[in-house]
């Protein structure tokens, strides 16, 4: 692992609230959770449905904004940003990896990779660095194919590609090898290590799978919107 | 993003559902097609009835008696001293022909055959300023008025009614208001309506129609005075003059209102083209329409694809897309499809504008559909236009989808 130059951690959460309104009711997902990562940690976070992870993830990856609490994503507050100020926070500074790859079925792996660099200010060399982030996840054979053409295992190859091209301060995987068999999903997890281990980027895996979490330097437990256990998983 | 990119997706999106976007566009491009086939149809029935009216003379003006604004007193009618007048070049300069004109509506016979027609008394120079050219013999002369002789020009309608043929028929002898009129001229045939057409008109000088015709005008009084301006730009000077000279010999105080009217082929021509101006715009109108109806077709369908791509739209927030970025993706997408519907609209439009050009010349008749510049320009704006407003409702509606709901959207 590489070694943090910087001792602030990346990712700190402190008393995290969110309630969401269903008609009359308000029905609260997070009940207050502090978590700090620092740079280069993979975490898993585990829970059963309903526990509020996937809320603590669209949190942690700025789509949905805390009821109250403080969140400060390498170094910056974006707790009270605005939707498009947030849309910046999540092109600069986060990699999204999901389930389900979400990748644009009628383009060439190379374009999907591509897409978030249109978002962004700096889309100099696009092809060049969309190229480098296919060639690190091991797909420089298959750029030019389309999703419907590759792998399960392929396409979200594809997606972690996308995820690193904009080299974001954390990943943010939300069941990664939820769709795969066990050896591709082992293959997947290995390229996430690897890319933690190479380029020293934060890795935050949201699974209920204990092969997944095993690999993790620490695992966090959520129950009822609560962190109810938290510990080295090796 | 940068445009170009915006403009390349909205055009793979585009190709990428082909029987959905041309079934989409149809209501544009029919739409379109009727915009630009019913204006040019119009502007061609513009020209051909301008072109009708200035066939007749720019130049040419028109003196009535009597006023239609204002109820004059001891109204004078207009007299042969008048024309005279307004034919001295001293006093009207600008005035090149003059031409008293007496009509009555009178039978035209030939043995049994007869047809009620308009006769017109006239001098030489009425063909000139009236622009009538004779396919068979020749107009009367100075010499025929003074002699108030009984010669008569035929229109050829009016000679194929009565006489049998139109051709070889100078010297015969016709009878009007039972006086024989001997035929010395054969007009060429302009192929006007049924109604008021000048090929059954006939023609007698002045003298013989006072003499013989309508024996009971009081002397030297005429119906109306056709004068001809030396250009069409002295035709402003021309009325001036003659109004001055109307009023000097009507013995107009300035207090007195004209007693005479005087219109010229402008004021037709300008008539005439408000009225075909307004039928254009109304057929535009009603192709209108059908744009709109289009335009809700292009809206219903840019909801259904905001539907089906909900958890694209919600990726693309993931990825870094700011609001604008997805309201310009989906509103590039509308304006694009229906300008791809406007210009296959203008091209089936066009077709449909020489096909109606066609069967116009096919039937005889003289229309010929004008594609204006400015009906391709409009119909391309307004279609654009349509896409635009009509898309912009399904694109804020993307716009504002949450990024979290429409990642979960299945």
């Amino acid at each position: 692992m590489i070694p943090n130059t910087k001792t602030d951690p990346v990712i700190d959460v402190r008393d995290l609230k969110k309630v969401y309104h269903i008609g009359e009711i308000e029905v609260p997902a997070l009940r207050g959770v502090n978590i700090q990562v620092q740079r280069g940690e993979v975490v898993a976070i585990m829970g059963p449905s309903g526990s509020g992870k996937s809320t603590l993830m669209n949190m942690i990856g700025c789509l949905d904004s805390p009821s109250d609490g403080v969140y400060i994503l390498d170094g910056l507050q974006v707790s009270d940003l605005r939707d498009d100020e947030l849309a910046e926070v999540r092109n600069k500074k986060i990699g999204f990896v999901f389930q389900k790859y979400n990748l644009l079925p009628r383009v060439s792996a190379l374009e999907n990779v591509e897409l978030p660099m249109h978002y962004s200010d700096e889309n100099s060399h696009m092809q060049q660095r969309a190229t480098d982030a296919l060639k690190a996840v091991g797909l420089e054979d298959r750029m030019r194919h389309k999703p419907n053409e590759l792998s399960g295992g392929q396409q979200q190859r594809v997606a972690i590609a996308r995820a690193i091209v904009n080299e974001p301060a954390i990943i943010l995987a939300d069941e990664p090898t939820g769709n795969l068999d066990s050896q591709a999903g082992k293959e997947i997890i290995d390229l996430l290590l690897g890319l933690n281990r190479e380029r020293g980027t934060t890795l935050i895996i949201v699974t209920h799978d204990p092969d997944v979490s095993a690999a993790a330097q620490r695992v966090i437990h959520l129950r009822d919107g609560l962190i109810v256990g938290e510990g080295e998983s090796r | 993003m940068k445009l170009l990119q915006v403009l390349r997706e909205a055009i793979r999106s585009i190709n990428s559902n082909r029987t959905r976007s041309f079934l989409t566009i149809l209501g544009i491009i029919i739409g379109v097609a009727a915009v630009i086939a019913l204006m040019a149809a119009g502007q061609g029935a513009q020209a051909s009835i301008t072109g009708q009216i200035q066939s007749i003379g720019t130049n040419l003006i028109y003196v009535m008696p009597g006023n239609q604004l204002t109820t004059a007193t001891n109204r004078r009618p207009l007299t042969l001293a008048d024309s005279r007048a307004l034919a001295n070049k001293l006093r009207a300069p600008h005035i090149r022909n003059v031409a008293p004109v007496i009509t009555d509506n009178n039978d035209v016979s030939y043995g049994k055959e007869s047809l009620q027609t308009t006769v017109y008394g006239v001098e030489p120079g009425f063909e000139i300023v009236q622009n009538l050219s004779l396919s068979d013999g020749a107009f009367f002369t100075r010499a025929e008025i003074d002699s108030r002789a009984s010669v008569v020009v035929l229109g050829p309608a009016l000679a194929d009614h009565i006489i049998g043929k139109h051709e070889g028929i100078i010297g015969m002898v016709v009878r009007i208001n039972d006086y024989p009129f001997r035929v010395i001229g054969v007009t060429t045939s302009k192929g006007g309506s049924q109604f008021n057409n000048p090929d059954t008109f006939a023609y007698i000088p002045l003298t013989s129609m006072q003499a013989r015709v309508k024996q009971d005008l009081s002397s030297g009084r005429v119906n109306y005075i056709l004068l001809q301006a030396e250009d069409e730009e002295s035709v402003k000077l021309a009325i001036d003059e003659a109004a001055l000279v109307l009023r000097e010999n009507h013995r107009l105080n300035l207090r007195q209102p004209d007693d005479f009217s005087i219109t010229n082929q402008e004021d037709f021509l300008s008539i005439a083209s408000s009225i075909t101006g307004v039928l254009t715009i109304f057929l535009a109108g009603i192709a209108g329409i059908s744009l709109l109806v289009g335009g809700i077709g292009i809206m219903n369908i840019m909801l259904v694809s905001v539907t089906e791509r909900t958890s694209e739209i919600g990726l693309r927030k993931a990825l870094g897309a700011r609001k604008l970025d997805i309201m310009l993706q989906f509103l590039s997408e509308s304006a694009m499809l229906s300008l791809i519907g406007g210009i296959l609209g203008i091209l089936i439009g066009w077709g449909l504008a020489s096909l109606i050009g066609f069967v116009a010349a096919q039937s005889g008749t003289d229309l010929i559909p004008v594609v204006g510049w400015d009906a391709i320009l409009l119909a391309t704006l307004f279609s654009t236009a349509v896409g635009l407003f009509f898309g912009w409702y399904p694109a804020s509606r993307a716009a504002n989808l949450q990024p979290v709901e429409a990642l979960r959207y299945e």
